[in-house]
């Protein structure tokens, strides 16, 4: 198929119109349903969603429409501007909600059914409408009334225990970009999906409860599990996976001082064999003092977990290979270092800044750098593309996100 | 019996790890028949979470990890060996009754034992295919391996995780296994919809560094349109809050060995609120009234609100702050959120499997809730080979002869 053809097909949520009352934690999943091709009206207060004011702005120019959270989360959607506190702007969205089959929302528990526009209210009329709720702790919990941020979220939720440093004098760490929200609206759109396609058989919608407490509670690997099946407490590492009990650091920092993760070290015999040629090609098989060891490990068609711990000969071996590459990794730059352990059959990985995957050719050559036509600025701005590639009905930001209220004739004929 | 919304449906299943099991499972635990398919020679260890700790006792094998039961539930397992023409055969079968085949091989894996999407395709025409690799099926790096920590590295998500001057503190654990399965769930509930629609099946080529770079949108914006990298002094520091800008914003130390608590400021109200709770003349200061001045004085600020928190209760400070409507929070140890969390324990957040072999264990369940199709897990994860008779006999109508002559041939 050529690119031109897949650009003329329509996304695979052709045909699904969804009202989204703007919020904070739910934009991305309504970015996601809009990319996929659905037709997301986005509903926002007068004078536009709160997160139109954060930082930082194009330009660093405080202005509504130069918010880069607003443009990034608010892709592929249209707006218009409803006063859902006011009695006609209620009746005005429910109107909107008569002609969607899908709502998504982020209110307190209790604030739309005291407005008399909750999905009780709605859902007789429209029994085909799915309606998806994302707030920190469902909308039906005794943790509901709590005030929470993606920060607080991420605290109470489990990630943060498990993410820091060796030193635990310094607090944990949370990780960046908003992972509270974007984790529960990755679970509202697996939802919301789940639920088109039950209607797809049953004919009718129902409500989609998300909680993004839950969500990051079940997004912590081992630290769960290790506590449900052994009751024991996994304990924070620098750069790598917290643990019951300490495991050997993971990270380099390489010739040019950009860092790698040398991942699980080699134990094949061909790896060995590598890494021998590797240290060949530096000139340093004989300033690696363990040269002879890998000469070993290679001998013997290398190591097997199992015998690490049994076997004085293989632990020593596998020993020097984890040296050996953190010998090299000092030697080479941070990307020949990753592509050249790579081709070695090593599952290594450079430390990018998120930027820096723009400028990697395999991302590029993926089509992954996606061009947007912005508004405010008269030209094309690099967006991050598609997570997956669905020839058939692709992935694709539709349109820039949209002025506050453009789209309110055409949506509500005003 | 699992949920009902996806009981109509079937996936042919090769996934493992958690990158791939995790969605999977959660197809599985909202109805769908999900028939995972093991090697038998290895002993399914292709997935090294077969035999892997925790385990609920004394015994160790392929069949007691605590992490692959926590991944696999509701599935049922099989074992083929595709080395051989019979077992070939049977995953034929299978595919010609499934709706989607999954799988997060290393690119090419599963082609080149026999099943390349044209394959596919012959045996089935609206079969959509979901491949879930580390760097997806084209491009240079199509042949790279990975696991999460690498997934994490490639893609931003290590480097924006850290506190300034520091370096990467990273994920400690594999956050992109988890996205990686959901991102991967996506995929197949949106080929489902659109073949629904129009008959169609597809190839998802899925790669799970492209899933990851894509969760760190803004801070990839402020690059693209103000030329300000993430790499820059003093940057990131995570546990501030930059987009949007808040202060005070992050982890503060408690009473205890290890215990903190998380406080953010969302506003100049929030803020009043917090000084109020202080109620020391220090949160009186004039300066902090404003958000610009509580920016310019972040690290002032944090030393002082660390000074009152320090020595006090993590749930105290947090429960404190809470009734005056700021967003406070301990940072929960596994314990807490898991034996003491009214809001998980509400939540029916970890439900308790039935396991063949290590009775019953605890699981992860799902963070949402469905009003007319919930999802259930009841069944943990198969042992090796567990459903073999389920899988032949009852879904594709092999007689038991039959499934005893594949067995001694080394098809199964």
């Amino acid at each position: 198929m050529s690119e031109d053809v897949t650009d003329l097909l329509p996304g695979a949520l052709d045909g699904v119109v969804v009202v989204e009352l703007a919020s904070d934690a739910a934009a991305f999943a309504g970015k996601l349903l809009g990319d996929l091709g659905a037709d997301v009206i986005l509903v926002e207060p007068p004078g536009g969603h709160r997160s139109r004011t954060y930082a930082p702005f194009a330009g660093d120019v405080v202005d509504p429409e130069r918010s880069l959270w607003f443009w990034h989360y608010n892709t592929s959607k249209r707006s218009v501007v409803l006063d859902i506190d006011d009695p006609a702007g209620a009746d005005r969205f429910r109107r909107l909600v008569a002609g969607a089959d899908v709502v998504l929302e982020a209110e307190p528990p209790g604030r739309l059914a005291a407005l008399g526009v909750d999905h009780p209210e709605l859902r007789a009329e429209h029994p085909r409408l799915v309606w998806t709720s994302q707030t920190p702790f469902g909308r039906d919990n005794p943790r509901s009334a709590e005030q929470a941020t993606d920060l607080t979220v991420l605290a109470g939720g489990g990630p943060v225990w498990s993410c820091g440093y060796d030193d635990h004098t310094i607090p944990p760490v949370r990780g960046g970009g908003n992972q509270g929200y974007q984790t529960g609206s990755l679970f509202a759109v697996m939802g919301t999906l789940t639920s088109l396609l039950v209607r797809d058989v049953t004919g009718e919608g129902q409500h989609v409860d998300v909680s993004m407490h839950a969500a990051a509670n079940v997004t912590t690997e081992a630290a769960s599990y290790e506590w449900l099946v052994a009751r024991a407490t996994v304990q924070r590492q620098t750069a790598r996976h917290a643990a019951p009990h300490p495991t050997g650091n993971t990270d380099a920092t390489c010739a040019d001082g950009r860092q790698v993760n040398t991942g699980v070290p080699p134990r094949s015999a061909a790896e060995f064999e590598g890494l021998l040629g590797w240290l060949d090609d530096l000139g340093g098989r004989e300033r690696f003092d363990d040269h002879v060891l890998l000469q070993l490990g290679v001998e013997r068609g290398g190591v097997q977990i199992h015998e690490i711990f049994a076997d004085a000969e293989a632990m020593a071996i596998f020993g020097a290979g984890r040296e050996a590459v953190q010998f090299i990794a000092t030697e080479v730059s941070a990307y020949d270092f990753f592509v050249r352990a790579q081709t070695l059959g090593l599952a290594c990985g450079i430390i990018y800044s998120p930027e820096e995957v723009f400028a990697d050719p395999h991302f590029a050559d993926r089509g992954f750098p996606t061009p947007v036509e912005q508004p405010q600025l008269g030209r094309t701005v690099t967006y991050p593309g598609a997570p997956f590639h669905l020839p058939r009905s692709p992935w694709r930001i539709h349109r820039p996100a949209p002025l506050l209220g453009e789209h309110q004739g055409e949506v509500l004929g005003e | 019996m699992a949920g009902t919304a996806l009981s109509h449906l079937r996936i042919c299943d090769f996934t493992g790890q958690l990158a791939g099991a995790g969605a999977t499972k959660y197809l599985a635990a909202m109805g769908a028949q999900v028939i995972r398919i093991e090697d038998p020679v290895r002993q399914g260890r292709w997935d090294i979470l077969r035999g892997m700790p925790p385990y609920k006792d004394d015994r160790r094998g392929v069949n007691l990890s605590g992490a692959f039961n926590n991944h696999n539930v509701e599935k049922l397992g099989c074992t083929i060996n595709l080395r051989t023409e019979e077992g070939r055969d049977l995953v034929r079968r299978l595919i010609a009754i499934s709706d989607a085949v999954t799988e997060n091989f290393a690119a090419g894996v599963l082609a080149r034992m026999g099943f390349p999407y044209e394959e596919m395709v012959r045996i089935r025409p609206a079969i959509i295919y979901v491949s879930n690799s580390g760097f997806g099926a084209t491009g240079p790096y199509r042949t790279f391996k990975t696991w999460g920590p690498i997934v994490q590295a490639v893609s931003g998500l290590t480097f924006s995780s850290g506190l300034a001057g520091r370096g990467p503190a990273g994920w400690g654990y594999s956050y992109m296994d988890h996205h990686g399965g959901n991102i991967m769930a996506i995929a197949v509930l949106a080929a489902l919809l659109h073949r629904n629609r129009t008959g169609e099946g597809q190839w998802v080529d899925m790669g799970c560094t492209e899933g990851g770079a894509w969760l760190n949108g803004p801070a990839m914006l402020d690059f693209t349109v103000n030329d300000r990298p993430l790499r820059r002094p003093g940057s990131p520091d995570s546990n501030r809050s930059d987009l949007p800008a808040m202060a005070p914003h992050g982890i503060y130390p408690a009473a205890g060995e290890d215990r903190w608590v998380a406080i953010a400021c969302r506003d100049d109200a929030d803020w009043a609120a917090l000084a109020k709770v202080v109620g020391e003349p220090w949160a009186a200061d004039a300066r902090f009234g404003a958000l610009d001045g509580r920016l310019a004085a972040q690290d002032e600020l944090d030393v002082l609100v660390s000074g009152w928190t320090a020595g006090r209760d993590r749930a105290d400070v947090a429960a404190s702050l809470q009734a005056a409507a700021v967003p406070a929070s301990i940072v929960a140890l596994p314990e807490d959120r898991i034996d003491h969390d009214p809001g998980t324990e509400a939540w029916g957040l970890w439900p308790t499997v039935e396991h063949s072999e290590m009775g019953e264990v605890r699981v992860d369940g799902l963070p949402m809730h469905l009003s007319a199709t919930d999802w259930e897990i009841h069944r943990g994860g198969p042992c090796l080979g567990e459903h073999n008779d389920v899988v032949f006999g009852e879904i594709l109508g092999l007689t038991e002869a039959e499934i005893d002559g594949l067995r001694e041939a080394g098809a199964i």
